[in-house]
């Protein structure tokens, strides 16, 4: 079976790449564009590690097949930071100590950016709810909401 | 496993009628199953590049809603959350913000769950859904496509394209709840829709009430809607309808809830789906 040759946008830049059908979006980041930010945790949509935007909609990229992206926008962790310039979420997160060992933490903040992008200022239930599907073993939601809800309100300049 | 993206509806039956052929709209379920190796297709269809699986357009008679369009697009339609809120709050209760960016109508229903959030929303609002298929189009009531757990009533190289959704009657209300021993992210241990419609003096002309995940497949439970035609609406028609949705329900014992408990939830939730949707009746 040839290969597809899927044409997309990754961060802004125009990427080509070669897969199989059966690869996800999220095999084809980390193993044909060596863009290993997004992680894979269960491989079933249930922890989202792996989170992406897809033409601005967030979505798991291990339920996304690498073939899909063709022609899209994808937007990924390494898409977040502005050369040394963190995103006002990173910086937040440093800052609340909202990680520990780091693997849910790219899903998180791209999720948690879909969110600003949507709602500017959410509450904490809003945050609660929307981050439901990014799972954390090791600091506890606290201190990630914390840090979504202090970022949003830098953001927002208030 | 092959990939093919047919852009019209006759390609898609064409590939669907061939062996080991399955549809991917959002793939939620479907590449799940493939990674578990519960499937192994030959050909996956992704019907996304057929337009009429990803619109949802309105006009008098109603909406059609494309069987690919996503949660997430249900949510931000200008119109429908107003119009049929059941319906959209059911299908946003599926999965995380994650798997809203891509799960659909038509996955929900075609994966063959009882349990599924959208389906007894669905079928309260009297979704009609449009099959297309090697010998044409059909259309079939969203209660009769499935028939048992991962059985449905579509041949060979059928697909759904689209649903369509009556148009809201002039004082109607849907309404769609499910219990979960949680607060987010679980599935249905009993979900119920109810839609009704009201006459000016507030009397009930006409009702549907859906239960999910207490059979085999959802049930339209006829005499639920019985017991709330003609009425008020009042607590003697509530009582009625409890002892209706309970009459229906053939449940299983599982992890998520006893046979006696699901009995008694499904008539607690009818009851609670039927005032939320009087009261949103009352207010259109």
């Amino acid at each position: 079976m040839a290969k597809h040759h899927v044409t997309t946008t990754v961060n802004g830049d125009p990427v080509e790449y070669l897969c199989e059908s059966e690869q996800t979006l999220l095999d084809c980041l980390r193993d044909e564009l060596d863009l290993i930010g997004a992680k894979e945790g269960c491989s079933s949509g249930d922890c989202g590690a792996c989170s992406v935007l897809i033409d601005g909609r967030l979505v798991c990229s291990c339920l996304v097949l690498g073939v899909e992206a063709e022609g899209k926008e994808v937007e990924t962790i390494e898409g977040m930071a502005q050369g040394d310039e963190l995103h006002p979420l990173q910086r937040k997160f440093l800052e609340h100590a909202a990680l520990q060992c780091g693997i849910c933490t790219p899903g998180v903040l791209i999720a948690a950016k879909a969110l600003l992008a949507k709602n500017p200022d959410p509450t904490e239930t809003q945050v609660r709810y929307w981050l439901a599907g990014n799972l954390c073993r090791c600091t506890g939601y606290d201190k990630i909401v914390r840090a979504v809800m202090d970022a949003a309100a830098e953001m927002r300049g208030a | 496993m092959r990939y093919e993206k047919p852009t019209t509806v006759e390609a898609a039956t064409a590939l669907l009628a061939g062996q080991g052929a399955r549809v991917l709209a959002g793939g939620t379920d479907l590449l799940v199953q493939i990674r578990s190796r519960i499937l192994n297709p030959d050909v996956v269809v992704d019907i996304k590049g057929i337009d009429t699986t990803r619109k949802i357009t309105k006009d008098t008679s109603g909406y059609t809603i494309g069987a690919a369009v996503t949660g997430a697009e249900l949510k931000e339609h200008p119109t429908l959350s107003k119009d049929w809120p059941g319906l959209v709050e059911g299908a946003n209760l599926i999965g995380s913000t994650q798997v809203q960016g891509r799960a659909s109508l038509g996955g929900n229903l075609c994966n063959g769950s009882p349990a599924a959030d959208s389906v007894p929303a669905m079928i309260a609002a009297g979704a009609v859904a449009t099959i297309a298929g090697p010998k044409g189009t059909r259309t079939l009531p969203v209660e009769d496509i499935m028939l048992a757990p991962r059985k449905l009533a579509l041949t060979a190289g059928e697909f759904i394209v689209s649903f369509k959704i009556p148009a809201r009657p002039a004082h109607g209300g849907d309404a769609y709840l499910r219990f979960i021993p949680r607060t987010e992210m679980d599935i249905a241990v009993v979900g119920c829709g109810v839609a009704l419609a009201l006459d000016a003096g507030g009397t009930c002309t006409a009702a549907r009430v859906a239960l999910g995940a207490v059979a085999a497949r959802p049930l339209l439970v006829e005499d639920g809607a019985k017991a709330l035609i003609g009425t008020k609406v009042d607590d003697a028609a509530l009582a009625k309808l409890e002892a209706a949705a309970k009459a229906a329900c053939k449940p299983i014992d599982d992890k998520r809830g006893t046979v006696e408990f699901r009995i008694d939830v499904a008539g607690t939730l009818a009851k609670r789906v039927a005032k939320i949707a009087l009261e949103r009746a009352r207010k259109v």
